[in-house]
């Protein structure tokens, strides 16, 4: 497999009158041909923002990028011109963003948005636009397309305006998908729809994606690889198996044990463990590792001084002092998941 | 049903939509919240769930039906008892952005109760006010702060906290967490849970995440499209789901075990929710449903106990090995 795109030290920051706030503080990553990756992280870790600068979508005004490269089948993408972007988007990358209503103009009917992005992007003939709209309609699983085509955004739900905003993006054969929670507006019948959708377009295409989400669930559900993502750094990264079997970040732990696990037949009640505290302030971000104010096993070390990723595997790596090969007694404890062996 | 705080009769809430249609947003719902419980409604946006709950504690009037409140009919309760009925019932909004006035400090939104009702002056109040912090996990300098300079999970402890105030017995929330990251979740839940041990509460919990909602409940209640399609305790519901739509509902929830997520068998459902201007005609899920038969489409469904203490509205279970072999074949379907 060949690298898709390359993100190499990425930073990022805002603006305010507050001051400036360092949203994204250097992140790594990459994402093979065919492959799915999740970044997954709560609101505020600066998991959009990442998409956005890949994208070239930051305000201007407000934002820097202070530094990084992000390669694209070879090809610097944070230097290019507004022109050299937009002939980039919309045919070798798509972008699915999470609210359907607000990204689709309301007053166009639908066939016409999808066939804007194909004429744009291509010499096809007005009827092999027109005929290829409807093959995506298709596609995305939209029934009666041809009579669809003429239908308004507002006259259809949440989960079919997703459908088209999910056809648009593929209109040009993207190599990659930046899916920015794409699920997050939607009910859980029509997210599990919509999820399916998007694995059998990635099966069929072999189109690789991006997805950014905070829920668990729908990393379990699509990815392969996960991309854990923690005040604007990354900090734990691998194969989905790695992160949900065997995660090696105290945050990983305790988001897995904040949501409540069900078995069947299991009846006798658990308490929740929560993560005390919330997410640091990323005007000052700390000096050390930013999960250390909430995290029980934090060491002295931990307030100083963040680790680079240490590796547990060849796709497995987490930003963590008791990863550290210094720190003996903690191989067990780490292994067993952060439960007490 | 001595035991039961509040009793819902056949509660019905239409809302006038153009000139003669009107939107069926709670229609026909029977079903009562024992005291000292914690009874969960789930259902997709669009089923009706905040709109019963806002019902029950009065902020709508229904439209056909009775709320009964610890044995009183809500709507004939007047004057200084219906002052007293609305302190007991509390809400919990989901939006702790928009639920607290950004103009107020935290000690006048936590007190507002305690004023509306003349409860407590002066130090007292200040002191109870405090002591509600505290209570709810934050301490008493964050009273003379604003909304904004809260987190979202802080703003929630001071929605709770207003709600607390005026000592209530029974408390509606409606999609308490759903606002909330995954990790401040868990904290806003077992604060909840804590409480309602320490204040004798009893909640109806509204959510869309069956499974927080499993975890927090007693029993829970599955709605659709303004009716109640199932209602049992959350083991059973969770362990033997007997309605087409919960055991579509349970099977669409993400698990967060990438094993299990491509091992187990889903049940996808086609479509999407119809209007609820002009519901499908007998049963509501039919348009939807993998076991549809022609009785759906021209009978509703009875309320019925099809297990003990486990009811459903569906007409797989309506004749019990009867004479409707097709009901019997698809109850072994049902069964997987």
């Amino acid at each position: 497999m060949s690298r898709l795109l390359d993100v190499n030290d990425l930073k990022v920051s805002f603006k305010t009158y507050g001051g400036e706030v360092k949203a994204v503080r250097g992140v790594d990553f990459h994402i093979d041909e065919g492959e799915v990756l999740a970044i997954v992280g709560e609101s505020g870790c600066g998991k959009s923002v990442t998409a956005q600068s890949i994208m070239g979508l930051l305000p201007k005004k407000v934002s820097r990028i202070n530094s990084g490269r992000v390669t694209f089948n070879g090809k610097e993408l944070l230097g290019l011109s507004k022109k050299e972007m937009q002939k980039l988007k919309g045919s070798d990358i798509g972008l699915i963003s999470q609210d359907p209503m607000t990204s689709l103009n309301p007053t166009m009917r639908i066939g016409s948005q999808i066939a804007e992005t194909i004429k744009k992007h291509t010499d096809y003939s007005r009827s092999k636009i027109h005929d290829r709209t409807i093959e995506l309609l298709d596609l995305v699983g939209i029934p009666n397309p041809a009579e669809r085509y003429r239908s308004y955004p507002h006259e259809l739900s949440g989960g079919m305006r997703q459908r088209v905003l999910i056809a648009m993006a593929l209109s040009c054969e993207p190599k990659l998908l930046i899916a920015d929670e794409p699920t997050t507006a939607l009910d859980v019948t029509i997210q599990a729809q919509i999820l399916d959708l998007l694995k059998d377009i990635q099966k069929r295409l072999g189109t690789s994606v991006l997805i950014i989400t905070h829920d668990l669930g729908v990393v379990a559900e699509v990815a392969q690889r996960v991309a854990v993502m923690y005040a604007g750094v990354i900090v734990e990264s691998g194969e989905v198996e790695e992160i949900f079997e065997t995660p090696n970040h105290p945050y990983t732990w305790g988001l897995l044990k904040s949501v409540p696990r069900y078995e069947k037949g299991k009846h006798e009640k658990e308490r929740l463990v929560p993560i005390e505290g919330s997410p640091p302030d990323l005007f000052a971000p700390p000096a050390g590792c930013p999960f250390a104010a909430r995290c029980e096993y934090a060491m002295e070390i931990c307030l100083d001084q963040m680790p680079d990723p240490i590796k547990t595997s060849d796709t497995h790596q987490a930003r963590c002092w008791l990863n550290d090969t210094r720190a003996p007694n903690a191989k067990d404890f780490v292994a067993a998941g952060g439960s007490d062996v | 049903m001595s035991d039961a705080l509040v009793e819902v009769q056949q509660v019905k809430k239409y809302f006038n939509v153009g000139r003669n249609d009107s939107l069926k947003a709670v229609d026909n719902i029977s079903f009562f919240i024992k005291k000292g419980e914690t009874f969960g409604l789930v259902g997709e946006s669009g089923s009706g769930k905040s709109t019963l709950g806002r019902t029950i504690v009065g902020l709508h009037q229904a439209t056909d039906g009775r709320i009964v409140y610890n044995g009183n009919d809500t709507s004939l309760v007047k004057g200084k008892d219906a002052r007293d009925l609305n302190r007991t019932m509390q809400m919990i909004f989901q939006d702790p952005e928009a639920s607290l006035n950004p103009r107020m400090r935290v000690m006048d939104i936590i007190a507002e109760g305690i004023d509306a009702h003349g409860l407590l002056k002066g130090k007292k109040r200040k002191e109870r006010v405090f002591q509600l912090l505290e209570k709810v996990g934050l301490s008493a300098e964050h009273a003379k702060r604003y909304p904004h300079e809260f987190s979202g999970g802080q703003r929630q402890r001071i929605g709770i906290a207003r709600a607390l105030a005026v000592e209530p017995d029974f408390i509606v929330a409606d999609e308490p967490i759903s606002a909330l990251d995954v990790s401040i979740q868990a904290q806003i839940v077992n604060l909840m849970e804590d409480l309602k041990e320490e204040e004798g509460l009893t909640y109806l919990f509204i959510a869309h995440d069956l499974g927080m909602v499993k975890h927090i409940s007693d029993r829970i209640g599955v709605m659709y499209l303004g009716n109640l399609m199932e209602l049992a305790d959350s083991d059973s519901l969770f362990d033997e789901p007997l309605h087409p739509y919960t055991q579509a509902l349970l099977s669409a929830i993400p698990v967060p075990n990438p094993k299990e997520a491509s091992e187990r068998e889903r049940i996808m459902l086609e479509g999407d929710l119809p209007s609820p201007i002009s519901p499908p005609s007998g049963c509501r899920f039919r348009t939807r449903c993998p076991h549809a038969m022609d009785v759906c489409s021209e009978v509703v469904p009875e309320w019925r106990e099809a297990k003990e203490n486990h009811w459903v509205a569906c007409h797989l279970y309506t004749n019990e090995g009867g004479e409707t072999n097709e009901g019997g074949e698809t109850n072994e379907k049902v069964d997987l």
